[in-house]
């Protein structure tokens, strides 16, 4: 392939890139936080030993821990027990 | 009597060795139990903290296994930082020739990942560029411009499947890995670190990006691997993981 060539599937690459990349962070935007739907030590955080924030559950669907979810799935979420998920911290199924 | 700091540490990491002399408890007697205590418990701290920053690893070794690698390796490793946060970036190396697991020869890639990832998530932020900069260069000048990739970006490559073998591990549902070699791209679109598998040829794509060689150049050395090298998936992996901050079309000096 000459070098204009290249220089030409170079931009179209670049332009199909752009484009999936919009739709791609669309998709990622459409995530919520939501509160007390985590198992014990499965809430999301990748900060590591040592912070306060991994897998620090310690009762399943605490109400003051998160996950990531998808968009308006947080609050019809169906858990055990009648519980809800919610966008804000709960004060059900605190630690003792 | 005072106790020496070497001779303190040494025996705190070694269960076999003697109290060091002339540690007393409170009402002056000795300190022996006292310090298995505390002996003990700087072991089981470290060792959970290995746990906590190596989930899949501690997955795919399960929990007793996992101990007693723990065990030797932080007696080798001590913390070398008071920031635990950072804590084990000497274990893929210690796994890769540990003789029991050795055999697994994915173990060590995989906890290489579970290291980039950590350092991605501590690593400084970076405003995004806006991407239109990229679509709005004529073909020549596109090829001569170069990237900066954001501090958060790390790349771990492998002959093995380590993304597949992650995503087995921790999202319930997920396909079986496949054999195949992957590179790992980690880049931080919000506050969390995100991986993409972009294959060897992506890898040296994106490594030679880094590295500061102008797109076509690095589109020429993924090509060297691969001649049927796509960048797209690469790229907008890159923009929308946020990792895209500058475009330079001057020489680095």
């Amino acid at each position: 392939m000459s070098n204009h060539i290249k220089a030409f599937a170079l931009v179209g690459s670049v332009a199909a890139a752009v484009s999936m990349a919009s739709f791609a962070s669309a998709e990622e935007m459409a995530k919520e936080k939501c509160f007390g739907v985590a198992l014990a030590g499965q809430n999301d955080c990748a900060a590591g030993p040592g912070t306060t924030c991994a897998g620090t559950s310690k009762v399943d669907y605490q109400g003051n821990s998160w996950k990531l979810v998808d968009a308006g799935t947080c609050e019809t979420m169906e858990l055990p027990g009648g519980r809800m998920g919610a966008l804000e911290a709960l004060t059900r199924d605190l630690p003792a | 009597m005072r106790v020496g700091q070497a001779e303190f540490r040494a025996a705190l990491l070694d269960p076999a060795a003697a109290v060091p002399a002339g540690l007393v408890g409170p009402q002056g007697g000795d300190a022996g139990v006292r310090f298995d205590v505390y002996r003990n418990n700087v072991v089981v701290g470290l060792s959970r903290a290995l746990a906590e920053a190596f989930p899949v690893i501690a997955t795919l070794l399960g929990d007793h296994n996992f101990a007693i690698l723990a065990r030797a390796f932080l007696r080798r490793h001590p913390p070398q930082s008071p920031l635990l946060a950072e804590y084990g970036s000497e274990f893929p190396a210690f796994l890769a020739g540990f003789p029991q697991v050795r055999s697994f020869g994915y173990l060590a890639d995989v906890a290489r990942l579970e290291v980039a990832l950590r350092q991605s998530y501590h690593a400084a932020d970076a405003d995004p560029m806006d991407p239109a900069r990229l679509t709005a260069l004529p073909p020549e000048r596109l090829a001569l411009a170069r990237l900066t990739l954001a501090p958060s970006v790390r790349l771990v490559a492998s002959d093995w499947p380590i993304v597949a073998i992650r995503r087995f591990h921790r999202e319930p549902g997920a396909p079986k890995p496949a054999m195949r070699a992957e590179t790992a791209l980690i880049t931080r679109p919000g506050y969390d670190p995100v991986v993409t598998d972009i294959g060897p040829a992506g890898g040296q794509f994106a490594s030679a990006l880094a590295g500061g060689a102008p797109l076509g150049a690095a589109l020429e050395a993924a090509h060297s691997r691969d001649p049927d090298f796509n960048p797209t998936g690469c790229l907008s992996a890159l923009i929308a993981g946020n990792a895209l901050i500058a475009l330079d079309e001057e020489a680095p000096r």
